[in-house]
């Protein structure tokens, strides 16, 4: 594989740019492989670079139904951030951070991680408290939290509304300096990369069409090219984790929702942090480009439809124009909508099934894109040691029937109890 | 926006219903023996089927009736619309 460096651009500005290798091959799926991924976004993508990486597993395709950085991975809203209290979420997050920080050199790709911070806006002393105990935990954690009143938060984000008569005036903030967005498109083209130069086939335009299992175990997989024997499958669909889990008779404590963002038009840097509304569900940050990227609630309702209703739009830029008066003037560029699978207490599941060579990553709610680096490598680590990490133990399938839930927000697919 | 057909009130927008879930899940009779696995498919495991979905929706700010609505998930079209007490058929 070529090396991305100034001196192959400098080679390669004599000739035009007309001669670099392709990103990744166009293979044909083979008869068998030892591992097959199926769903080719970020996490799937992880998983086989960190299969190849770390295990030494490079017998690997990923079968993905339609091209890569089509799904989730080219739809989210880039932010990245491991501020969690629970410590099953606070160590797997950031340990992801880790991998964040290495990424560009890991991959031989600029993904351009921007560490920029989180702000968490807070609006009543309640809340504060309530950040300065999560802010605690983190630090226990070995996070970086810090916990802003409303002069430091103002120093920080002037254009927010800090007049006397709001509805939700501002008391402070907890802030993860450490915290941040990356390009979405080049984790996922930097992890394609890496893993095709590794033997890893990806496969793209190739439907899952159903599963051989015999005896409680993975024999094989069906896909619009052809049957594909392999031992070990490891699911990594986001929105289409029920569709197939209906081929393998599983019914999952999973459901499909859909989630809008939207960006502005672009305009000169205002924004040099993420910011989020604490009265509601609303986020904001400013891309490179300039656009003001914001997001907040899921629509609400079960979907598969890729692509939002306009109330939703409505009530979370209604949010964003409360926190940010200023936005009222910007006009929209964009928006466009992602299918999300909500867990039903909001953490994910990476874990073995009841069928033997089988392996699930679901579940992942409003956070897949930062957890992308970490899991994949939890989930590389189930798949090729056939047990879970002690990283992904608390995201195990069957808490839901032990009682075990991860409940950070408490919230899953149930917008409505917020 | 979706248009949904209150069977007490008629058509109405999107903005004053609240959605509740699957229609279809069926609480564990209380009288009977019920194993963890009958409690977890009813309050965690969903089909979230892709297509035709009878779902719960609250006409909140309406008659604040709950309703069944028979709508595709995968192009938001909606079919059918029933009382909360009507059976689906």
């Amino acid at each position: 594989m070529q090396k991305y460096s100034i001196f192959n651009l400098i080679r390669n500005a004599f000739s035009g740019h007309q001669n670099w290798d392709l990103a990744w091959k166009d293979p044909t799926p083979k008869k068998e492989y030892d591992v097959v991924i199926i769903g080719g976004g970020g996490h799937g993508l992880a998983t086989a670079y960190y299969l190849a990486k770390e295990h030494n597993i490079t017998n690997v395709a990923i079968i993905e139904k339609g091209w890569i950085g089509g799904g989730n991975v080219g739809r989210n809203t880039t932010i990245i951030r491991s501020n969690y209290m629970h410590d099953d979420n606070a160590l797997f997050s950031e340990f992801g951070m880790d991998l964040w920080r290495k990424m560009s050199q890991d991959l031989n790709y600029n993904v351009m991680f921007s560490p920029r911070g989180i702000i968490n806006l807070a609006h009543s002393d309640a809340q504060m408290n309530v950040y300065a105990r999560r802010g605690n935990s983190m630090r226990l954690n070995g996070i970086d939290a810090v916990l802003l009143n409303r002069e430091q938060v103002k120093e920080i984000i002037p254009m927010a509304d800090f007049s006397e008569n709001v509805r939700f005036p501002i008391f402070g903030a907890l802030m993860q300096p450490s915290a941040g967005t990356a390009r979405h498109d080049a984790v996922a083209w930097g992890y394609a990369r890496q893993a095709d130069s590794m033997g890893v086939d990806i496969i793209q335009n190739c439907e899952v069409t159903g599963f051989d299992v015999s005896g409680g175990k993975i024999n094989g997989v069906r896909t619009s090219r052809g049957d594909i024997k392999v031992k070990k499958i490891g699911l990594c669909v986001a929105g289409s984790t029920n569709i197939l889990a209906e081929k393998l008779n599983m019914t999952l404590p999973v459901e499909t929702h859909l989630l809008q963002a939207c960006v502005s038009e672009p305009v000169k840097p205002i924004l040099d942090r993420v910011v989020t509304f604490g009265a509601g569900h609303f986020y904001i940050s400013q891309s490179d480009k300039g656009e003001m990227v914001m997001g907040g609630d899921l629509d609400g309702y079960n979907s598969y439809a890729q692509r939002g209703n306009l109330p939703t739009l409505q009530h979370v830029l209604t949010e964003g124009i409360a926190m940010m008066p200023f936005l009222s003037k910007l006009k929209m560029l964009r928006t466009w909508g992602g299918i999300m699978d909500m867990s039903m207490d909001g953490s994910p599941i990476i874990d073995k099934t009841h069928i033997e060579g089988l392996y699930l990553n679901c579940g992942w709610c409003y956070g897949g894109f930062k957890a992308t680096p970490a899991s994949g490598w939890t989930f590389a680590h189930t798949i090729a040691q056939d047990r879970v990490h002690k990283l992904n133990a608390g995201y195990s399938l069957n808490r839901f029937n032990t009682g075990h839930l991860l409940d950070e927000k408490g919230l899953g697919t149930k917008t409505w109890i917020s | 926006m979706l248009h949904i057909k209150c069977p007490h009130c008629g058509m109405r927008s999107q903005n004053e219903f609240s959605y509740g879930g699957d229609a279809t899940v069926k609480r564990p009779e209380l009288d009977k023996e019920i194993s963890d696995q009958d409690w977890d498919n009813f309050v965690y495991n969903r089909k979230s089927l892709r297509g035709k979905h009878w779902e719960l929706w609250q006409h909140l700010s309406g008659c604040r009736q709950w309703i069944k609505v028979e709508r595709d998930t995968a192009t938001h079209e909606i079919f059918n619309s029933l009382k909360a007490n009507e059976e689906i058929s």
